[in-house]
């Protein structure tokens, strides 16, 4: 009670950090990247000292604050977090820093760039907050308000089409939410006939004895929402789209964190709230699950543009963490969690190395670069680190989920989880392949630059021959600032990757909570 | 000998505030010299208007039927009376703008004028301002409070003529496109005839079949026989009016051009207020006269809801002019109202009531406030409401298109917005009284018309302004006010609407 209210202030000082860079003079750019810098590494900091805070072995929810909002609706502002949405919290800490380094140096033309990070900051309160609400109602609110900021993201400040990819991702996004209010409303009512008196809570909630019709219903309303989210197979089309279109720091956050919502979802409300649903939606979730695992991937193998393919990459990976979660067994789950977290920090690594790229070329377009690697070693060491990482090369982060996870499956659904490792090799095949055409082969592409520094035959005599002029690959490594904005992330991935105990640790109790609430032990 | 009826002075304050001030206003144009007619006619107007809100409020909690059974003071009535002089006051301030427009004021100053003429190009140019309009919508704003609080059928028709025969005249009085403006008033005034002829019919049926023309007799009438045949038809007829004034989808078809015709203060005053007037009255027929028969109205409301939600959102779509999409916007929000209406428990207890309420003060604040920033984009002739225009406003004034986009995002029910808590409030009580597949109807079509209001965040801020686009006028005074309050309440309604909710639900009382 007498503790510091950590998750409050989490998102609270983003909220007014967003409020003061926005308010900044024009022209006072610096600032508001330094603001932005600082304040998103208080948050870093409070996350870090949150998960010092938590006893692994305590009460389910920790850190709570609680106090009533909307009383006439039975809402309240409930916060707390158990071991997965600490992990998750962390994540944001690390990655809305690295964000907004690998975004000092980008320049939108007549657009002013503390909007931008204003945006940011805004949406890292949201994203604390839809992970840290114990209230469904206001889980809700997050999960609907957190668009307004990436659609401004995606919208100003992305591609050519940023236009079209906005309007898509807000509409799927609302659509979805929409449909999950309804399930949400449903719930209060249910609420109201058992407990005499309607609540969002979570924990009460989690109580009640919903008919099996009923629950079907329900867990629909939640499902689509969070199957578009996440986004599993047939719901996914928004997200190479916004992924291709957002500027950098905006698709990291996008399929680092804001896709982690979905499957954080399922495994928060969709198992424990509706069991007996989602025992009877599992063997369609898990044909979706394993049909996006191959389809996305084959569909990753067959783009030419870098960011639409890491936007595929994705969709099949979080193939694997529904997968996971669908399984229904401790050590799956365990596994989709720390996959979450992998995911984002190897996507989000994958993502700000690829933007390196893209600044120094000017193009998304895989066939404009080649033979980088010659000249930029370094660029092509974090890029093939990254690579290796998402196809969960042994050694790195990725490795020990996608293990757990599908050693994990393999009991319960020894069929599924065969189909889907063949998702693996197709993930070595699109990564090695975007790999090998960029920065191995011979140089070519945009970064070509005809050699004037060439000596000029100093005699015109008859020997001369008339060449093409020479043109050679002109590239710079990573600089120092783009160095220390990599280094966070190369550090956790083989960090994780050797010694992931310390998350496995936070994130198993509350994995095996959620599946007593499931019913059954699969033990 | 005849008794005089009882009356109720002290109940009656916001009325006979308003209506005073109406009177008086009238006086004014007839004597006051000319150039102190504005100032003196708005301040009037606003001291009607405020004076109304004032008392009303002070009101609050008192429950009586008075001057002989006719009217009916209650929560509800009050709650929204209160919404309607407040709401008044602030579409008073629009009218009252004098900075935006080059000839200082949005209405034409002589209507008599045919336009065109030479004399019409004249005065286009004069400094002369129009200052009926205040006495007139002053009157309008009595009958709405007159209409929400009405206890007997005839006095509802009264009531309902007082407030739209002054709309009819308002609407016609654009100082620009001054055809437009007059074909909107025409078309306005033909439909409206039509609506008040099938109010005044339905209750002529309804005194066919009960011998009163009280509230509380038709519901006692209706207990004993609710199956009348006379009674059902007048019932349905009744609706009908009430359905043309509230702009229901499928007798909606004058609200496209009205709103786009009529002078824009006109239009965000007939948007805010008369959408709460009618639906007051609606309100009020369904639950004191015919609460105990809801089985006959509850499915024709529930078809209407559905219609007025599918062609205002589907056609605003395909809208290209922001006035005539903000008006398929109210078509739709209509809809969404009648699903609050269908939450309506017919013993009271349902959750309906206090959440169309509240609802409507939303609806009415956020809809001023969108048609408040339309006045502010302007181009050569007037009001550049064409949606192309509106490119790439944002980087030609940050502030306006950042308080439209606040408006845009509460219209399309986005948390954290007025817009939301009103959607969550009346969903909640159609889901609660058992109408689930109208809320998912209502949610689908949020989906749908959260298109279009995105469309125009997208072109304010994605797309490159326009070479020859509009300029943003700077307010005065009075727009300013508005766009402060009604700013201030769409995001205070949606951080913090605690209080006024809990306001809403004590108010949701009606007697009969």
């Amino acid at each position: 009670m007498n503790s510091f209210p950590f998750l409050l202030v989490m998102i609270a000082l983003p909220a007014v950090g967003a409020a003061v860079v926005a308010a900044l003079p024009r022209g006072r750019d610096l600032l508001a990247k330094q603001l932005s810098l600082g304040i998103s590494l208080v948050v870093l900091l409070l996350a870090v000292l949150a998960t010092v805070a938590f006893d692994t072995g305590g009460d389910r929810f920790q850190l709570t604050t609680e106090f009533a909002w909307i009383p006439d609706f039975g809402v309240q502002i409930a916060l707390g977090v158990d071991g997965i949405a600490l992990v998750m919290l962390l994540l944001i800490g690390v990655l809305v820093p690295v964000v907004v380094g690998a975004s000092w140096r980008d320049e939108f033309p007549g657009r002013s760039m503390k909007a931008y990070f204003a945006w940011l900051m805004l949406l890292e309160a949201m994203m604390v907050g839809v992970f840290a609400s114990t209230d469904i109602f206001l889980f809700y609110v997050f999960f609907e308000a957190m668009l307004v900021p990436m659609y401004f993201i995606i919208g100003s400040f992305g591609g050519p089409r940023r236009q079209y990819a906005a309007v898509k991702f807000f509409l799927y996004s609302l659509v979805g939410g929409l449909i999950m209010l309804a399930a949400v409303i449903g719930l209060y009512v249910v609420s109201a006939s058992q407990l005499g008196e309607g609540t969002f809570a979570f924990d009460a909630l989690r109580q009640l004895e919903i008919t099996p019709g009923v629950q079907k219903l329900l867990f629909l309303g939640f499902f689509v929402a969070f199957a578009i989210k996440a986004p599993l197979v047939p719901f996914h089309t928004w997200l190479p789209d916004s992924g291709s279109e957002a500027p950098i720091g905006g698709a990291v956050l996008l399929v680092g964190v804001l896709d982690k919502v979905g499957t954080f979802g399922f495994l928060r409300y969709c198992l424990p709230l509706f069991p007996d649903a989602s025992r009877y939606f599992a063997p369609y979730v898990l044909v979706l699950a394993v049909a996006g695992i191959l389809y996305a991937a084959l569909l990753a193998m067959g783009q030419s543009d870098m960011k639409r393919l890491v936007s595929y990459t994705s969709i099949s990976h979080f193939g694997f963490i529904a997968l996971g979660i669908f399984a229904f067994t401790t050590e799956a789950a365990t596994g989709a969690v720390l996959y979450m977290v992998n995911h984002g920090i190897a996507t989000g690594l994958l993502f700000v190395v690829v933007g390196m790229l893209i600044a120094r070329g000017g193009s998304r377009q895989i066939r404009d670069y080649g033979g980088v690697a010659a000249k930029a070693p370094i660029l092509a060491g974090v890029f093939l680190l990254a690579g290796l990482a998402s196809l969960a090369l042994p050694g790195t982060n990725s490795f020990v989920s996608e293990f757990l996870v599908l050693i994990g499956s393999f009991p319960s659904q020894p069929v599924f989880t065969i189909i889907a490792t063949v998702g693996i090799i197709l993930a070595a095949l699109y990564i090695l392949l975007m790999y090998q055409r960029t920065m191995q082969g011979p140089p070519a592409g945009v970064l070509m630059v005809e050699d004037d520094d060439e000596p000029v035959p100093s005699d015109g005599g008859s020997t001369a021959v008339l060449t093409a002029p020479r043109r050679t690959l002109r590239v710079l490594d990573l600089d120092r600032r783009e160095l220390s904005v990599v280094a966070p992330l190369v550090a956790l991935i083989i960090v994780l990757g050797v010694y992931p105990q310390p998350l496995l640790n936070l994130i198993e109790p509350a994995v095996s909570a959620t599946m007593s609430d499931l019913g059954g032990s699969d033990r | 000998m005849i008794e005089a009826p009882d009356l109720s002075l002290a109940a009656l304050t916001p009325l006979l505030f308003i209506f005073g001030a109406a009177c008086v206003g009238v006086l004014v144009e007839a004597f006051a010299p000319r150039e102190a007619r504005h100032p003196v006619q708005v301040a009037l107007a606003l001291v009607g208007t405020l004076g109304a809100l004032v008392s009303t409020l002070l009101l609050a909690g008192s429950r009586e039927v008075t001057a002989g059974g006719a009217l009916a003071v209650d929560g509800a009535g009050l709650f929204l009376q209160a919404t309607i002089a407040g709401l008044g006051a602030l579409a008073i301030l629009l009218f009252a703008e004098r900075s935006l427009d080059p000839a200082r004021s949005s209405f034409v100053t002589s209507a008599a004028v045919p336009a065109g003429s030479p004399r019409d190009r004249e005065l286009l140019t004069s400094e002369r301002v129009q200052t009926e309009v205040y006495p007139l919508a002053t009157f309008a704003i009595g009958g709405m409070m007159l209409f929400v609080a009405s206890n007997d059928l005839l006095i509802m028709f009264v009531a309902l003529e007082v407030l739209s025969l002054p709309l009819y005249l308002i609407s016609g009085l654009a100082r620009r496109r001054r055809l437009l403006s007059q074909e909107a008033a025409v078309k306005y005034f033909l439909l409206g005839a039509f609506a008040s002829a099938f109010f005044l019919y339905g209750l002529a049926l309804v005194y066919g079949a009960t011998g009163s023309i009280r509230l509380s007799d038709i519901r006692a009438a209706a207990v004993e026989d609710g199956g009348d045949v006379l009674l059902v038809l007048g019932l349905a007829l009744l609706i009908v009016g009430l359905l043309f004034k509230a702009s229901v989808a499928p007798f909606h078809t004058w609200t496209p051009d009205v709103y786009q015709g009529a002078p824009t203060p006109v239009t965000a005053f007939m948007a805010a207020c008369t959408k709460v007037a009618a639906f007051g009255a609606i309100l009020r027929l369904l639950y004191v006269a015919f609460g105990t028969s809801e089985w006959t109205w509850r499915p024709l409301i529930y078809g209407v809801a559905i219609v007025s939600m599918i062609v205002g959102a589907i056609l605003g779509l395909t809208q290209t002019d922001l006035k005539r999409m903000l008006a398929y916007s109210s078509i739709a929000h209509a809809g969404f109202l009648l699903t609050g209406v269908i939450g309506l428990g017919s013993s009271g207890d349902g959750s309906g009531l206090a959440a169309t309420m509240f609802y409507l003060l939303t609806y009415g604040l956020t809809t001023l406030g969108a048609f408040a920033v339309l006045t502010l984009v302007r181009d050569g002739d007037g009001e550049a409401s064409h949606l192309s225009q509106w490119a790439g406003l944002a980087s030609r004034s940050p502030l306006t298109a950042a308080v439209m986009s606040l408006f845009l995002l509460a219209l399309a029910g986005i948390p954290l917005t007025a817009g939301f808590t009103g959607k969550f409030a009346v969903f909640r009580a159609a889901i609660e009284s058992g109408a689930w597949p109208l809320a998912l109807v209502a949610l689908l079509a949020s989906a749908v018309a959260a298109f279009f209001y995105l469309r125009v965040i997208v072109l304010m801020y994605f797309s490159p302004p326009a070479a020859d686009g509009p300029t943003v006028g700077v307010p005065g005074l009075p727009t300013t006010i508005v766009l402060a309050i009604t700013a201030t309440a769409t995001l205070a309604l949606g951080i913090v609407p605690g209080s006024v909710l809990d306001l809403a639900e004590r108010a949701a009382i009606f007697v009969g």
